[in-house]
């Protein structure tokens, strides 16, 4: 049994040496999270203005169906991924099994309902405040939809951030489509398991405490500019 | 969609006004149920240009609500409202600027709230800016012009939302009860400040349940009572002689049931 003081000792030298595999496996984690979280909003936050400002039959059933895909299992959607963009599928053609993109494309599904089921209830919740006042206006419906995602962007970036959380923790999909090849399309979550399977700890943990780290920054960043905008009164 | 489709198939008369104008802005048995009861039960009326008029009556009168059916903000369960003889439509709601009883304040600067209005309005992008601080200046909130429209006071917020009604250059502005929570200071500016509009041409309806106010303001009085229209009259001669029992004891206080 490897020593675990030697191991965590080990992994704060590779952080402190910023080791260059380490620091390519964490710039391609957040290239990928960071991709599918900004592709998913500009997907999923519509969605949610959408559900948001509109009344339709079968609006109640969508709202269930889309809460319900919050989550989500990772493997199955790297599966159905998987199995779109293999040689065979439909997507097979555009040869992106394999990369970082069809690992964005896994994450930006896992994170579209996220964003949109949030966003839907920050952007209703708004709306009930602007409903009146904006049609009083002449606000049409897709203005509404519109000033009401502007108007709750401050909101909105908690939503983005949960699902930055989801994306950047998951490894279940992304290992699925993205194989975990050296230096193509190894990420945090996924070097993680493998060498944690291989016995070799201090990458293992050093990938770790990185992930906490990241977590816990982006959540003070978001929480910082969350505050600020509030001070401003524009939240 | 500001009109139900119900009244946009029903508007096909009424007296024409000026083309993409709002005025007169009619209600014909206007009826508004809630629970059972009709909030508004069959109420007929007219606003036309010229007079301010101060529509009053006790709490749970209907008087908010025949303010918003008129700005064809709620739909009605049977009844027609038109603009100027035609359905209303969204493309003439800055026509008929409408100010609420708690403001709503959109998340950006003062200014930016008024410019957001004009650019609602088709106001090109060139004058937006000119046009907006004219507003502010003329509501005397102009050095507050690019403060964040929700650190304003509630006097000043309300003042915003009336220059932010007035920037479109409406012919007619609806108020629904603007000063019913502030203080004295605050509600003498309020009333200047539509007694200003009025007086540069702007029809103005006004809300209230204080009789002091309507006293203040008020060219004509229409008294609502129990979702009806109970009496319309001169202010003169509504406050010296009322027509109907229920304005004659509102006016008198005494308690009705």
């Amino acid at each position: 049994m490897q020593d675990f003081g030697a191991a965590f000792g080990e992994a704060f030298r590779l952080v402190a040496a910023l080791d260059r595999d380490l620091v390519e496996i964490v710039a391609l984690s957040l290239q990928v999270s960071v991709s599918a979280v900004l592709a998913a909003a500009v997907i999923g936050l519509p969605i949610g203005a959408l559900l948001a400002v509109t009344r339709f039959p079968g609006r109640s059933a969508a709202l269930v169906l889309l809460n319900a895909l919050m989550g989500l299992p990772p493997v199955v959607v790297g599966l159905l991924v998987y199995l779109a963009l293999s040689r065979a599928g439909p997507l097979g053609p555009l040869g992106l099994l394999y990369t970082p993109a069809a690992m964005v494309i896994a994450q930006m599904i896992l994170v579209i309902p996220i964003v949109a089921a949030i966003g839907r209830q920050t952007i209703e919740d708004l709306r009930d405040e602007y409903d009146e006042q904006l049609r009083a206006l002449g606000v049409g419906p897709v203005g509404m939809m519109a000033t009401l995602l502007w108007d709750a962007r401050f909101s909105l970036l908690t939503t983005l951030l949960a699902g930055f959380g989801r994306a950047i923790a998951e490894v279940g999909a992304v290992i699925i489509v993205g194989g975990n090849i050296d230096h193509v399309t190894r990420v945090m979550t996924t070097a993680i398991a493998l060498e944690t399977s291989k016995g070799d700890l201090a990458l293992a943990l050093g990938l770790g405490l990185i992930l906490l780290f990241l977590a816990v920054s982006v959540n003070a960043a978001v929480m910082a500019i969350r505050r600020t905008a509030r001070h401003a009164a524009f939240a | 969609m500001r009109h139900s489709p119900e009244v946009a198939t029903l508007a096909s008369g009424g007296t024409a006004g000026r083309p993409g104008g709002v005025l007169p802005v009619r209600g014909i048995g206007l009826v508004i149920r809630r629970g059972g009861r009709a909030l508004l039960d069959g109420i007929d009326i007219a606003i036309e240009p010229g007079p301010l008029t101060v529509i009053m009556g006790p709490n749970g009168a209907g008087k908010s609500l025949l303010l918003r059916a008129l700005a064809s903000l709620l739909p009605v369960d049977a009844g027609l409202v038109t603009w100027a003889g035609t359905a209303p439509d969204r493309g003439r709601a800055p026509k008929l600027g409408f100010v609420f009883q708690k403001p709503v304040m959109l998340r950006r600067s003062a200014i930016d709230n008024v410019v957001y209005a004009l650019k609602v309005a088709g106001v090109p992008k060139t004058e937006r800016a000119a046009r907006a601080l004219e507003a502010l200046r003329a509501a005397g909130l102009e050095r507050l012009a690019g403060s964040p429209a929700r650190v304003l006071s509630g006097g000043e917020q309300q003042r915003l939302a009336i220059a932010r009604a007035l920037a479109t250059r409406p012919e007619a502005l609806l108020l629904d009860e603007p000063t019913a929570s502030l203080d004295p200071a605050a509600t003498l500016a309020i009333e200047e400040q539509v007694r200003r509009a009025h007086a540069a041409g702007t029809t103005v309806v006004f809300v209230t349940h204080d009789l002091g106010q309507a006293r203040r303001l008020a060219d004509e009085v229409i008294f609502v009572h129990r979702g009806r229209i109970a009496e319309r009259s001169p202010a003169e001669r509504f406050f010296a002689t009322p027509s109907s029992e229920a304005a004659s004891n509102f006016i008198e206080g005494r308690l009705m049931p």
